[in-house]
């Protein structure tokens, strides 16, 4: 996959003085700036058609999401048939894009859903990525053949933190190879910054673009196990970030908020603000999604009154 | 450019008109003087929508005897209203705050289709900082004397203000608000293609029973505004507006005791060096020269960019400027709304004409504008130079020119070689680089890593032929007190 100009990037990756000088020579980001840019995105008005059309378009990229202790097999199984029939009274409602899981539950999701919705499932010790690499790389393997579509995985942020940014990439980047299965194709990886943790915007922006240099397919943002999970900026910071390195490398990046999107309103904001920042190229599944759970149903909820006018209960909408 | 309709590929922004039925336009207007609405004895004049060019509305011309009429009630009023507690005059103040927030959407609306800006600028910026100045002098009434302006200061008397059509309402507000609070009376005169927001604020005095007089506001032209600031009981004038027209009132003055506060153009350096957060610097480029259409005092005209970094951040503006969307004031997701009259539009273009001439580089995003109404898309001139007449002369409108510079010493000396000294840019992620620009530009206002931003606390004002005197914050007092030059 990489191509000539991403090759250019070698040299970056050479060693951590390299890494690192490249990091953090790239531009800063002035924190209330990009909160007033985000913010100000966040005004626009999107109503009727250009409603409805973001509506389906949310739909389609939501990774239906269940990360939880208690997760049965039954549970899940729930969760992949809401995410092939999101609205059972509506035929015309899309599918989402992907049902989120852990690994061991891939095979659960995958008997419902077949190849119709893909399956993610986290790995590398998800959430907190404290574990050996061995041990996070066996993570890996295992979802992958337990037929994951795509593996969510999350960087080391202690090592991150500690300034050790050729480690956090060499992590990726072993990921990634076991992401590979044994036909030669790979599982799709996306990678968790966990921006929480990360606190500043230059970070993150940092983050992305050593992502990006590793190989990743999508860059997230949260696990949605910490406060403040996905916001407006720092999908800002990263939508910039995958903008400005297709220009440089002519590579695509996917992008994931993931964690508190919970309603209709906040998804068309994330929406306006990848098309205007990162532009339409990006407005698709294949290269946007919401991790989220609560969030479907207030798209089809949104979607019903569009559709019929009127607003109908919660019982009216399926709880999985 | 994405217009009234978004060409943005798929997702087309459908059209989301505020509602105008808010508001109330009444066919014609008289004068506001000593409390009640009253006709004029001179003639009357149009004001118009500039998004369509639909007759709004039919206002009076104040003539000379409608004026020294108003000076006359002001000057009634004073005695009463300046020997009010500081604690009373603010519960008026404090109520007329109240009544702008209540009534904002109506003030917006009619801002917008009066005005031609974009409703969300009228609605989140214009009508939000004319109630938080009201707050804010509302809350300096009663404590005059810890002002540092002497242990006693009083107000000065009858204050003669005009006001420009850019910011109707909020020009309005600045200079409103201190003259009350200090204890002045007022007769006003707002510009002549956007009079319509002062004349309900003036319904807004009467709803908080403002002492008649108090407030006076007379509509009209040229003539009118001179007549205001030749009365001879005016003690005090305070004007915004063109340079031209301030030096008009500083001849006019000359010889009076009265005193006078003039808040004229500028042509604005923003300054971008190339450790800057480029992002958040064309944001701030963008917001510096687009909003409201360009027609500020104090925008960010002149792009001083590093050369190191020129191209880079011209791209980036360019695809930037790409996503602006001209059109419709009232609808939510305009962002550049209509030039405020066919003057100024035919002044936007004879400039941005000469600049072409002049050998500079013209674009703009490719726009479709509405076929009717007063409309110039946001346009950006490279290849500028200190020579280039759009270089040094007030456009007001959304034209940006971009000159380069190579280090600090040039931006500053390139940054202040303009007649006007109003605001200033710099952008950097070097504190100490701030600091020591701010200390080098002659200009009232520098903004560091961001532009265009407005606070009731901040005092606002120019050098050289951007004017004198301040407006805002505690210095803003000093405008409208006696003792207030120490």
């Amino acid at each position: 996959m990489p191509t000539t100009a991403l090759a250019a990037y070698s040299e970056v990756t050479a060693s951590e003085a390299s890494l690192r000088r490249f990091l953090h020579g790239l531009p800063g980001v002035d924190q209330v700036g990009a909160e007033a840019r985000a913010a100000g995105l966040g005004t626009r008005s999107i109503k009727t058609t250009a409603k409805a059309w973001a509506l389906d378009l949310a739909i389609r990229m939501v990774d239906l999401t269940t990360l939880e202790g208690q997760d049965t097999p039954g549970k899940v199984r729930a969760l992949a048939s809401k995410a092939l029939r999101p609205d059972p009274a509506d035929p015309s409602c899309p599918s989402v894009a992907a049902v989120c899981v852990y690994g061991d539950l891939v095979g659960e999701v995958k008997a419902i859903v077949g190849s119709e919705v893909n399956v993610a499932a986290v790995a590398t010790a998800f959430p907190s990525g404290r574990a050996s690499m061995p041990v996070k790389l066996a993570d890996t393997r295992d979802a992958v053949a337990n037929g994951a579509d795509e593996i969510d995985m999350v960087i080391d942020r202690g090592a991150f933190l500690a300034g050790h940014y050729l480690q956090v990439f060499e992590e990726i980047v072993a990921t990634r190879e076991a992401c590979v299965r044994p036909d030669g194709s790979h599982a799709h990886l996306k990678v968790i910054f966990e921006t929480g943790e990360l606190q500043t915007y230059d970070n993150v922006r940092r983050a992305s673009w050593l992502a990006m240099l590793a190989g990743a397919d999508f860059i997230k943002t949260s696990t949605g196990k910490v406060q403040p999970a996905a916001t407006l900026p720092v999908t800002l910071v990263m939508l910039e970030a995958v903008r400005d390195f297709r220009e440089a490398t002519g590579v695509q990046i996917g992008v994931k908020p993931a964690g508190g999107i919970r309603t209709a309103k906040d998804a068309i904001k994330y929406l306006v603000m990848v098309n205007e920042v990162a532009g339409d190229d990006w407005l698709d599944p294949d290269w946007f999604r919401f991790g989220a759970s609560t969030l479907l149903n207030d798209l089809l909820m949104q979607r019903t009154k569009m559709t019929t006018g009127r607003y109908s209960g919660p019982d009216y909408f399926t709880l999985d | 450019m994405a217009s009234t309709s978004s060409t943005t590929g798929g997702f087309e922004y459908a059209p989301a008109p505020e509602s105008r039925s808010i508001v109330d336009i009444k066919p014609s207007y008289g004068l506001f003087v000593d409390g009640d609405f009253v006709d004029g004895q001179g003639s009357s004049f149009k004001t118009i929508n500039p998004a369509t060019e639909e007759t709004l509305a039919e206002v009076a011309e104040a003539s000379e005897a409608d004026v020294d009429l108003a000076v006359r009630a002001a000057r009634r009023a004073f005695r009463g209203w300046s020997r009010m507690s500081g604690r009373e005059r603010a519960k008026y103040l404090f109520r007329i705050a109240r009544i702008i927030q209540e009534r904002g959407r109506e003030l917006a609306v009619l801002e917008s289709i009066d005005n031609g800006k974009p409703i969300k600028e009228s609605r989140d910026v214009d009508v939000p900082i004319v109630a938080a100045h009201f707050f804010y002098y509302a809350g300096w009434a009663d404590k005059l004397e810890y002002a540092g302006l002497g242990a006693n200061p009083r107000p000065l008397g009858v204050a003669g203000q005009v006001i420009p059509w850019n910011f109707p309402l909020l020009m309005l507000a600045w200079k409103v608000a201190p003259a009350l609070a200090c204890g002045n009376t007022v007769v006003l005169k707002p510009a002549e293609t956007t009079p319509l927001t002062a004349l309900l604020f003036a319904e807004i005095c009467q709803q908080a029973d403002l002492p008649p007089g108090v407030v006076n506001i007379v509509t009209g032209a040229g003539a009118t505004g001179q007549a205001i600031v030749a009365h001879p009981d005016v003690d005090k004038v305070a004007f915004t507006g063109s340079t031209e027209v301030g030096k008009a009132i500083a001849r006019t003055v000359a010889g009076s005791d009265k005193r006078v506060t003039l808040e004229l153009g500028g042509k604005a350096a923003n300054i971008v060096f190339d450790d800057a957060p480029i992002d958040q610097a064309v944001e701030g480029i963008v917001s510096g020269i687009f909003f409201n259409q360009g027609h500020v005092c104090c925008a960010g005209s002149r792009l001083l960019v590093q050369e190191s970094v020129a191209d880079e951040v011209l791209a980036r503006l360019k695809r930037r400027m790409g996503t602006l969307r001209v059109g419709d004031p009232l609808d939510k997701n305009t962002d550049i709304g209509a030039i405020n009259s066919s003057e100024q539009l035919a002044r936007i273009r004879e400039l941005s004409d000469v600049g072409e001439a002049e050998g500079a580089e013209r674009w703009a995003p490719a726009c479709d504008l509405p076929s009717s109404g007063f409309w110039f898309p946001p346009t950006v001139f490279t290849g500028v130079t200190q020579a280039h007449r759009i270089a040094r002369e007030e456009v007001f409108g959304p034209v940006l020119s971009v000159l380069t510079f190579r280090t600090p010493a040039e931006a500053v000396e390139k940054a202040n070689n303009t007649p006007y000294g109003l605001s200033a840019g710099v952008w950097t992620e070097k504190g100490s680089r701030i600091l020591h620009m701010a200390s080098q530009l002659r200009a009232g206002v520098v903004w560091a890593n961001t532009f265009n931003k407005f606070d009731p606390a901040s005092p606002f004002g120019g050098f050289k032929e951007s004017g004198y005197g301040r407006e805002g914050g505690r210095q803003g007092l000093a405008a409208y007190l006696q003792g207030g030059d120490l």
